[in-house]
């Protein structure tokens, strides 16, 4: 972990960006956007996982580099499994 | 010790002697806890995965049953975890400032944002209970579904959302008991003035472990209340 000290305020500013996204994603969803509505969902969610790693988790002042090999490789290996089973079972016949 | 030609710099207790320096021992620390999280993405992914293809075949039901999640209850739900992941951050802060009761206050806000998000789940799965959606033999489930009054809704599909919902929450729920019971120790040790800006590890480690349960709930509060909205 590194030692840079990083003001207050950053993390009430990412606070309150998350605080922001967690309303639009729900108001989001009260409006019909047809197959946009799963994918801004996700979008959204995406987002806020991101920087909640990077700036409360701290990924992006670190200097340890085998941190984010761990991260993008657990998150390869979860697209793996997702990709692959989706791909087979959104592709069978329906019934 | 043997004469060393090798330098030796002064270090706290804490430093362990297989570590050539405390940042290495942090760096060290830091890496497991990530690798274990890493792990943990893995498990909850299985049962993401479970539900991505189960809300495939099912979607209609999979959105009624949805639909009878509460929506406010879930934003502020995902709210309070928000709040919590800044207060333990700034306590983390507050560590590597040497703040003492700074770190206790914040700790213990973390803890009690965490109590509140267990206390609106179980409310939640109270309400659940009382609906007679818990899968099992008092199971029923006849919610239209809106907009087109004459779909036929099997009702078994319904119930593996809600399966699906249980094992989620649930297994989530677990790891928040885990957490809570985790700050309530670093609680302990932060009174105690066991961390310094030298070494407050436990702070960021739990950190850590904190932060990764929050994350697994922003992506469970979309894909579990807000499948349909809209209608």
């Amino acid at each position: 972990m590194s030692e840079h000290i990083l003001p207050s305020k950053l993390y009430w500013t990412i606070w309150a960006i998350l605080i922001c996204l967690t309303v639009v994603t729900a108001l989001v969803a009260t409006v019909d956007l047809g197959w946009l509505n799963p994918v801004a969902a996700l979008l959204i969610a995406t987002g806020k996982a991101t920087i909640v790693v990077l700036f409360f988790m701290h990924v992006k002042y670190t200097s340890e580099k085998l941190t984010a090999m761990v991260i993008v490789s657990a998150l390869f290996w979860l697209l793996i499994l997702l990709t692959l089973s989706l791909a087979d079972y959104s592709t069978r016949p329906i019934g | 010790m043997s004469d060393s030609p090798v330098a030796v710099e002064q270090h706290g207790p804490e430093l362990l002697h297989h570590f050539a320096d405390a940042e290495q021992q942090r760096n060290a620390a830091s890496l497991g806890m990530w690798i274990f999280l890493g792990t943990e993405i893995m498990f909850f992914g299985g049962m993401f995965c479970a539900y991505l293809i189960y809300r495939l075949a099912y979607y209609n039901e999979f959105a009624v049953a949805s639909r009878t999640l509460s929506l406010p209850i879930g934003t502020i739900n995902t709210a309070v975890l928000i709040c919590s992941s800044l207060t333990v951050a700034l306590s983390v802060r507050a560590a590597q400032l040497g703040k003492q009761k700074q770190i206790v206050v914040l700790l213990v806000l973390t803890l009690l944002f965490g109590l509140a998000f267990l206390g609106i789940k179980g409310y939640e799965w109270r309400e659940k209970f009382v609906e007679h959606h818990v899968p099992g033999s008092s199971f029923s489930f006849d919610e239209p579904m809106p907009g087109h009054p004459e779909a036929k809704i099997d009702p078994r599909h319904a119930q593996i959302f809600f399966s699906l919902y249980f094992a989620m929450t649930g297994m989530h729920a677990l790891h928040m008991i885990i957490g809570v019971g985790i700050f309530g120790v670093l609680i302990f040790m932060a009174w105690r003035g066991r961390f310094t800006p030298e070494y407050h590890t436990p702070v960021e480690i739990g950190g850590l472990y904190w932060h990764f349960v929050d994350i697994v709930w922003i992506y469970l509060f979309p894909l579990l209340y807000l499948i349909d909205r809209h209608k």
